[in-house]
């Protein structure tokens, strides 16, 4: 350097000047790093309050007293073990006529059609539901608690909260839900319907029970499937691979495909299984299948660090006792990594559960409206729900909708926190 | 359902197997003076035995499975065509369809054409042969393969070696999925996508400025002729990445900073689960948040200021996707901060630096390679995501860079192309799977150079 050198005083000097500045800033970037994890975490909070705010009250569902009469020329049925009568037979009709006697000045056919619509459209099919369970009930007259329609639902429960959403209903259908509060008619109830029923067009008869059940068949599919293949695979690439071209180019493949999005594996199910196999549509054995392909990597991934966290010393006591490398394999090094693959494994089914996007392709999105009882029946899952309910138009579908994933949230905490459970629990450190 | 029956039959044979040949070891080896005086030990006897009576039987039930439908439906086809019934290659398929139907007593039987019944017929009668004589075949090939591992067991026998040979296949072939998947789904979008190129030219796809992708049902309709230029799409899909990437990647970064280099330990044991509980949320919560809060509100809030914020903003998806993506990016900085070297921290906080300009100027210089690698991840994931932006972004193909604006994204239009049921080799079907090879490409390109430089910089501190 030519230039002369600052004297020390000069240079200390300009650090002193500096060092408020420097403070500055070093006291800003903290606060840059304090906002961004607020942020992070407002975000999971306002996410949790919104749809906890919004599905809360869908556990709780209107319901009307009135006083039925399973009258047998109403209905149109004397027989309650002729299928073909019952499939005929008016059910509806036993609620309209309970309505009307409830309101009996209501009258010209607009104002009727707006009284009938304060019961739900499948009040009558329960009605039936509960005279086949107890058949001595025809010809009789009983009070029931009958489910209200979804838009009396939402209006009474907001009624209820104090700020009344009427936009949906007449001036009539209010006035008669005043008068049936104060007579202690109308109430909410647990909503049983969420946990026991399927789809249904109606808000308040639709129920999560089939998607759920479609979500536990396809699962347990990729969980029979993805699990021991995926341990197999761990294990012949840790513990039995040569070091050569082809294993590098399996692991390039399982690395690229735990990154390949998951629509492609939508596209796959249906271009492979579905129109080549002819597997059919919709059915949790197809889901199962492209879920399977799309967990693999992360079960491999994880089982492989599970291994290769058991110390090489065990491996060397085994073959120094005489051990073949597939009993060492089996009998030493299997049993301890197995806590870590399973850890894996309920990290990838929890994956395989919040998944959606591949099966609108393969045609798990349907409205089905009967529970699937195996793995050849037709079914949608969980989140495939959730999409579907989410894009219906009612109003109270969108409580719905919360409520469903709240029900999924959980599974997923209880899934991910068993795993962390399982971790801390059967890990061992060396 | 008569597979899975055979499927457990075989197993069950299986079984059997294995306990037969292990009992007849034992039974050898007792008159020599216990399991020492045999070469291996039992149960590899019996697990040999078993072996060679499942794998051979479970194998040709794979292929028969594989070849058993489109074999029947060739002679089946063959049958109808000898009848003078097919006339052109297009209504073969739907010919199929109906004698499928008829078959399986979906369709009456009542008022079809007698020919399809007879076909219908034909295909039952097949299928049963088909049925028995796979069943015939498998029972033959397991009793064959039992005989011959039978008669082998002797005390001489090395039964251990083989019967791990066969397993070190076995575990190959699972290890092997992953290329079976990769070069199934290079296929299924390759293919379908060349056929697509086929009715629409290639550059017009790639270059073209409109998208819509209607086409004619009847020959004389109106506003039939369906164009395909992805372009559009592209933007779309690139704005709302852009919107995503503007969130996540300050936050997420500033907040694996903020973890790893000031966060106190109990602070970090709070903040870091909590974060990365966003990664754990399913997409279609996302979606729904997108779509039902986070729009509204913007659109809202814009009126208020007087702007226009269409209610499927591209703002309102994007910055949800961001959302989502701050763990991802947070936990991938995080990993490549806290591998870099404690003594370059030492080394800068020594020359009298304040923290901030280590991490500024030391720090986030050395691990730069791997935050753009988990960058790039990011975006690739970005690109790829699905419910989201089905659920709150538009569908309307716009080619806008304003992010109040609705636009559509490749993955939107897949979604849209598939669902439902068309035919499967219309145009309209392909172009789904053409914006799924080029989503794949993108992604897997992003992918590999990600991983590359993740991987190089992770070496070089090891």
């Amino acid at each position: 350097m030519t230039k002369p050198v600052n004297t020390p005083v000069n240079n200390l000097e300009k650090i002193r000047k500096s060092l408020g500045r420097r403070n500055r800033s070093e006291h800003l970037f903290r606060w840059y790093g304090r906002l961004a994890i607020l942020i992070g975490l407002a975000a999971v909070t306002v996410l949790f309050t919104d749809i906890v705010s919004k599905g809360h009250g869908a556990f709780r569902i209107s319901y009307m007293q009135l006083e039925v009469e399973y009258d047998q020329d109403l209905i149109g049925v004397d027989n309650l073990t002729d299928p073909e009568q019952l499939i005929l037979g008016n059910w509806q009709a036993v609620p309209k006529q309970a309505l009307r006697q409830q309101f009996p000045d209501v009258s010209g056919r607009s104002d009727k059609r707006k009284l009938y619509g304060l019961v739900s459209n499948g009040s009558g099919f329960d009605l039936k539901d509960r005279l086949l369970a107890n058949p001595l009930l025809l010809g009789t007259r009983e009070t029931v608690w009958i489910l209200a329609d979804d838009d009396i639902d939402t209006y009474y429960k907001s009624w209820l909260d104090g700020e009344p959403y009427a936009a949906r209903l007449s001036d009539k259908q209010v006035q008669w839900i005043s008068e049936l509060h104060d007579q202690g008619k109308i109430r909410l109830q647990f909503n049983s319907n969420l946990f026991t029923r399927g789809d249904s067009r109606e808000p308040e008869q639709a129920g999560i029970r089939g998607a759920v059940m479609g979500s536990l068949f396809t699962l347990l599919l990729t969980l029979m499937l993805s699990f021991p293949i995926g341990v197999a695979a761990a294990i012949y690439l840790e513990e039995f691979a040569p070091k050569n071209g082809w294993t590098d180019f399996i692991e390039v493949n399982i690395n690229n495909l735990a990154a390949v999005p998951s629509i492609i594996f939508g596209l796959l199910g249906l271009a492979i299984f579905i129109n080549f196999f002819h597997v059919p549509r919709s059915v949790p054995i197809v889901g199962g299948l492209v879920l399977t392909l799309m967990t693999l990597p992360t079960i491999i991934i994880t089982s492989r660090a599970a291994i290769k966290s058991v110390p090489p010393s065990i491996r060397e006591a085994a073959l120094g006792m005489g051990a073949s490398k597939y009993q060492m394999v089996l009998h030493h090094v299997l049993p301890l990594a197995l806590p870590g693959m399973l850890t894996g494994a309920i990290i990838g089914m929890a994956q395989a559960l919040g998944e959606s996007a591949p099966l609108l392709m393969i045609g798990m999105v349907a409205f089905i409206v009967d529970i699937p009882g195996g793995f050849s029946d037709p079914a949608t899952v969980l989140p495939v729900q959730i999409f579907l309910w989410a894009d219906s138009p009612e109003r109270a579908f969108i409580e719905k909708t919360s409520a469903a994933i709240m029900v999924l949230l959980s599974f997923l905490i209880v899934m991910n926190t068993s795993a962390v459970w399982l971790r801390k629990r059967l890990e061992r450190r060396w | 359902m008569q597979a899975t029956n055979i499927l457990i039959l075989i197993l069950g044979l299986g079984l059997f197997a294995f306990y037969l040949g292990r009992g007849r070891s034992l039974a050898l080896a007792k008159p020599l003076g216990g399991i020492r005086h045999i070469h291996s030990l039992p149960s590899y006897y019996g697990a040999h035995v078993a072996l060679w009576c499942a794998l051979p039987s479970l194998l040709l039930l794979g292929l028969w499975m594989i070849f058993d439908d489109p074999l029947i439906n060739s002679i089946v086809l063959k049958s109808l065509a000898a009848g003078g019934l097919v006339t052109e290659s297009s209504g073969e398929s739907l010919l199929m369809n109906k004698v499928t139907n008829l078959a399986q007593g979906i369709l009456p039987r009542q008022g079809a054409e007698p020919e399809l019944v007879a076909a219908a017929d034909l295909m039952l009668r097949l299928e049963v042969i088909s049925r028995w004589s796979l069943t015939a075949l498998m029972m033959t090939l397991s009793l064959m393969g039992f005989g011959w591992s039978w008669s082998r067991i002797s005390s001489s026998f090395r039964a251990r070696p083989r019967v791990e040979k066969v397993m070190e296949k076995l575990l190959l072939t699972c290890a092997c999925v992953a290329i079976f998947t990769t070069l199934g789904i290079v296929l299924s979008v390759l293919f379908e996508s060349i056929q697509f190129f086929r009715s629409v030219p290639i550059d017009d796809f790639v270059f073209g400025l409109d998208w819509s992708p209607q086409t004619a049902i009847r020959e004389d309709q109106v506003g039939s002729s369906g164009s395909f230029g992805a372009v559009p799409l592209f933007v779309g899909t690139l704005l709302i990445s852009a919107v995503a990437m503007c969130i996540a990647v300050p936050v997420g970064l500033m907040s694996a900073i903020y973890l790893a280099e000031y966060a106190s330990k109990s602070v970090r044991g709070f903040a870091k689960p909590a974060l990365e509980v966003l990664a754990g949320i399913p997409t279609v919560v996302y979606g729904f948040f997108a779509a039902l809060t986070v729009a509204p509100f913007l659109r809202d809030l814009g009126a208020s200021f007087g702007l226009s914020v269409s209610s499927e903003s591209a703002l309102a998806a994007g910055g949800v996707m961001g959302v989502m993506i701050i763990p991802f990016i947070s936990s991938l900085a995080d990993d490549v901060i806290t591998a870099v070297p404690q003594s370059m921290r030492d080394g800068s906080l020594a020359m009298g630096a304040t923290k901030s300009e280590t991490v500024r100027n030391v720090i986030i210089p050395a691990a730069l390679p791997g935050i753009v690698g988990g960058i790039m991840l990011a975006v690739s994931r970005a690109i790829g995501e699905t419910m989201i932006v089905v659920m709150a972004a538009g569908m309307a193909a716009k080619l806008t860079a304003n992010p109040l604006d609705s636009v559509t994204t490749v993955t939107v239009q897949i979604v849209t192309l598939l669902t439902g049921d068309q035919e499967f080799d219309s145009p309209k079907t392909l172009a789904a799977f053409a914006l799924g090879l080029m989503l794949f490409v993108v992604t897997l390109m992003l992918n590999i150079f990600a991983l590359q430089i993740v991987k190089k910089y992770r070496e070089q501190y090891d």
